[in-house]
């Protein structure tokens, strides 16, 4: 481990190399962790099915691609395929769970992740999926340091949804009625929003958002059944860390998670970077709540 | 009226941009009732608040039998016998009242294994139906205390408070919410506590019978600041009293 | 329910559970399971239903509960490093006597309880100031990382797991042995959690459940409460992960000792199933689920993990009260207190 923190000093273009690719996938759980900040915020459910939602969106990929698709355009095919999911999810579970106590949200979401792996594995087989995009490498300075093409196209691919996205709640009407609902459902439907609908826009609107980088997550690195739950739980750091409703902060946190999470898994070894995605969560929260705590206030 | 119990000295709190308390000061001899009074939005519940440690004041001291309790939690606060009860009452709404007492019973001192004791033993059981007899809840001690109304749960939250026989009882509107009938059994009730068992009261309420009647010392608050004090006399005749509750200023 | 009646289910599950082994006894495995979900479904509604506390990561302490009881069961004999390096076909095998398996136990599941208990009061002393959704996505987190910690460590065998110690010749019904370790360790849990729950202690724990702001209002140590309830639940999960590991003999950090989303959804579930926050439900809840779990097992061919999914979605939206919470709602009268005058209390 220490030999690793000195390659790391005396070689400073591993560690640029290792912050490149992490900033890059950094994006993708920034824009996760936006579509889990939106739901959470207006709808007041934590979506453990996040990262499953993501997944799904991988697969659908790795299928259209296998029936002969171009990967690029199975993108918005994996996008509407979740979306309609999400839409369907939110009739027949979530619209039932949006009054109720937040564990209940996040145990029924927890159900329905489960049902996801499960049928992913089910039916795709426990395999690691990876989508050829057809697209080369890029090497910077003299060769040292590697950037696959995709990866530099799944990132800008992931700025251009956000920006969109963001257009999209600050100038439609759908958005629109979307923020107001965040900031007082009972307001909103006095005024005439249907805000079970808008609820439901959001829920599939945030599972379009979660399939759109699942398909770019299959393009760009690898999918399997089970690994939905990191996701959602580096969307939920970044929630926590950035707060609800702060794109800035989001976009950063998301951008810093993916850094550390390379560096670190350079550091202690690949077979730990996930055990250190679930320990700084956990340190993440933990701080958190010390910070409050001497407001004399806790995590709530 | 001779050894102060508690001292606020020049506390100040914000929200945001909202002076909630602007250098106030106060005390509440040991043994005393003290009443606080002013009109809605003046501040009481956040200097209340300030007090028993819901939220970090932004300047001054705040000092419970000499000592500075500004920095500390809720839960040492409590422990020390500084008591409070809420405007909007909180009750343990799943639990019957009788449990409510027996748990509200002070382990100000207790040592771990008195929580691995039984819950309850006949003096602390009497003792909890006395109380709940007082504050006319008897009859409902084996219901749910989420069942019972506003008023029953003012009450049993009271009666809570006397169970747990602080040094100091913090009071937010006791009398708001309850029958015209009752209130003067709880006034009768307060005092009883107050000279039986030697509790401090400090008590906000906006019924000036109420506190014309109990305390022995007012405080009068009007936007964060403290306007006047004195005994219930002299701030009924103060003008600036009778200006900020009627709104001339 | 006066007098003895009051015992009765007591009684018949009791006697249920000695006769079962020898009226089937080729489920012994699935029983001495059904016990430890007892177990595991009790200590998890402690903190769940009495405590209002959710959580999702019980399993951190099962997990080193099984691999405490197992290292000292090796590591009394033979150094760990070897035994682990050997798996997989190494010509040494590493053989106990009946005494040395024997020792191996009565060392292993006490150090399996210390440690989980130990690792509830580390934990906890962190994580039990957060409240709500925030616990409960924190001990998430705990869940995987001690198991993706497991996953990666060599000198416990890493991602190819570990394998409890074989079991002498002695003992010739190794299933029956171990189904009595459960029976009793449930027992035992039950017992405890039917005392704690009559003591001022049960008290707090519902207090802080009910209002933990006025629970901390009124001077109660609430952190120290906390602390000590989820220590108890760590203590009896070590005990369970140590037989759990003999039971199932082949330890795999991931998907038997830090099971998060079985095992540890699981717990939840049979909580939830017999109803939250009632004794009796968790009980309940376990035998329920086990026999559901078996019969998708044997019917849902490849489906049975899809099925368990959506039960959960089910239950925690359609029947969030449980059996007992529904049986209640039904019939009020069978929970009814007796109330007496005040005249009859002899006053």
């Amino acid at each position: 481990m220490l030999d690793n923190i000195s390659i790391l000093i005396a070689a400073p273009t591993i560690t640029l190399d290792l912050v490149i690719n992490g900033l890059l996938i950094g994006a993708l759980f920034a824009l996760t962790a936006y579509g889990m900040a939106l739901v959470w915020g207006v709808m007041r459910i934590i979506n453990v099915a996040q990262g499953e939602f993501v997944i799904l969106g991988g697969y659908m990929t790795y299928a259209l691609t296998t029936a002969g698709l171009p990967p690029l355009l199975t993108i918005p095919c994996a996008a509407a395929i979740t979306f309609a999911l999400g839409y369907v999810l939110h009739y027949a579970v979530i619209t039932r769970i949006v009054d109720r106590d937040l564990f209940v949200s996040v145990l029924a979401t927890f159900g329905i992740s489960i049902v996801i792996q499960q049928l992913l594995n089910t039916v795709f087989g426990g395999d690691v999926r990876v989508v050829d995009a057809g697209l080369g490498t890029q090497f910077f300075m003299g060769g040292l340091i590697a950037v696959s093409e995709i990866k530099i196209a799944a990132f800008l691919l992931v700025c251009v949804l956000a920006l969109v996205l963001v257009l999209f709640l600050k100038r439609s009407r759908l958005g629109q009625a979307i923020r107001a609902t965040a900031q007082n459902p009972r307001a909103a439907r006095v005024l005439g929003i249907d805000t079970n609908r808008v609820y439901a826009m959001t829920f599939a609107l945030n599972a379009a958002i979660c399939g759109a980088c699942g398909s770019l997550v299959a393009m760009a690195y690898t999918i399997h059944p089970y690994i939905g739950l990191p996701y959602t739980i580096r969307s939920f750091m970044i929630v926590v860390v950035a707060g609800l409703g702060n794109l800035p902060g989001v976009v950063a946190a998301g951008l810093g998670l993916g850094a550390a999470e390379n560096i670190a898994g350079f550091v202690l070894g690949t077979q730990f970077q996930l055990a250190f995605v679930f320990s700084l969560l956990v340190v993440v929260l933990v701080w958190r709540n010390w910070r409050l705590s001497r407001k004399r206030q806790y995590l709530k | 009226m001779s050894d102060v119990l508690l001292q606020v000295t020049d506390v100040s709190k914000a929200f945001g941009g909202v002076q909630a308390n602007r250098d106030i000061s106060l005390t509440v001899p040991q043994g005393g009732i003290v009443g606080l009074i002013g009109p809605n939005g003046s501040g009481k519940t956040t200097l209340f608040s300030s007090i028993v440690g819901y939220h970090p004041i932004d300047s001054g001291s705040i000092r419970f039998a000499g000592e500075e309790i500004s920095k500390l939690q809720v839960a040492q606060i409590a422990r020390r016998g500084l008591l409070r009860t809420f405007q909007q009452t909180r009750i343990y709404a799943n639990m019957d009242c009788v449990k409510n007492m027996l748990i509200s019973r002070s382990l100000r001192r207790a040592k771990l294994t008195e929580f691995f004791a039984p819950q309850s033993n006949p003096a602390d059981r009497e003792r909890a139906l006395e109380l709940l007899e007082f504050v006319g809840l008897y009859s409902k001690r084996l219901l749910m205390a989420g069942d019972l109304s506003f008023g029953q749960q003012k009450l049993l939250e009271l009666a809570m408070a006397l169970m747990n026989g602080p040094r100091m009882l913090m009071l937010d509107e006791p009398t708001a919410g309850i029958n015209p009938t009752l209130i003067n059994g709880v006034i009768d009730r307060l005092k009883g506590a107050n000279e039986q068992f030697g509790i401090t009261l400090f008590v906000i309420e906006h019924n000036m019978r109420v506190i014309m009647n109990l305390a022995q010392q007012i405080y009068c608050l009007s936007h964060g600041q403290l306007l006047a004090a004195g005994t219930p006399d002299e701030v009924r005749n103060d003008p600036r009293v009778l200006d900020a509750y009627l709104g001339a200023q | 329910m006066t007098g003895w009646t009051r015992y009765i289910g007591h009684i018949v599950l009791v006697a249920v559970g000695l006769a079962a082994p020898f009226l089937f006894p080729n489920h012994q495995s699935q029983m001495a399971e059904l016990w430890l979900f007892i177990v595991f479904a009790l200590t998890w509604d402690l903190l769940g239903g009495q405590m209002g506390y959710n959580s999702f990561g019980n399993v951190v302490f099962i997990g080193v509960g099984m691999y405490t009881c197992a290292l000292v069961q090796v590591g009394l004999i033979y150094s760990i490093s070897d035994y682990n390096a050997a798996r997989g076909g190494g010509g040494t095998v590493f053989t106990f006597d009946y005494t040395q398996y024997l020792e191996g136990l009565a060392v292993g599941l006490p150090a399996g309880a210390i440690t989980g208990a130990l690792a509830a009061i580390i934990l906890g002393n962190f994580v039990l100031g957060m409240r709500g959704q925030y616990f409960a996505i924190c001990t998430l987190g705990l869940g995987v990382a001690a198991a993706e910690i497991a996953n990666g460590w060599e000198w416990i065998g890493a991602g190819s797991g570990m394998t409890a110690p074989n079991a002498p010749a002695e003992i010739d019904d190794i299933s029956r042995f171990y189904y009595f370790f459960a029976f009793v360790l449930a027992i035992v849990t039950f017992v405890a959690i039917t005392w704690l729950l009559r003591t001022r202690f049960g008290l707090a724990v519902n207090a802080i459940r009910d209002d933990e702001d006025k629970a901390e209002a009124m001077g109660l140590p609430t952190k120290r409460i906390k602390v000590i309830a989820w220590t108890i639940s760590g203590l009896f999960l070590g005990i369970a992960g140590g037989i759990l590991g003999n039971v199932k003999r082949f330890i795999d950090p991931i998907d038997v000792a830090f099971s998060g989303s079985t095992i540890g959804v699981w717990m939840v579930l049979m909580a939830i199933l017999g109803g939250k926050g009632t004794l009796w439900g968790p009980v309940i809840g376990a035998i329920v689920f086990q026999i559901t779990k078996e019969l998708f097992w044997t019917y849902l061919l490849g489906w049975q993990r899809v099925a368990l999914g959506l039960m959960i979605v089910l239950i925690v939206v359609f029947f969030p009260e449980g059996i007992l919470g529904w049986v209640r709602e039904r019939f009020p009268q069978l929970f009814g207190r007796r109330v007496q005058s005040r005249a009859e209390e002899g006053r």
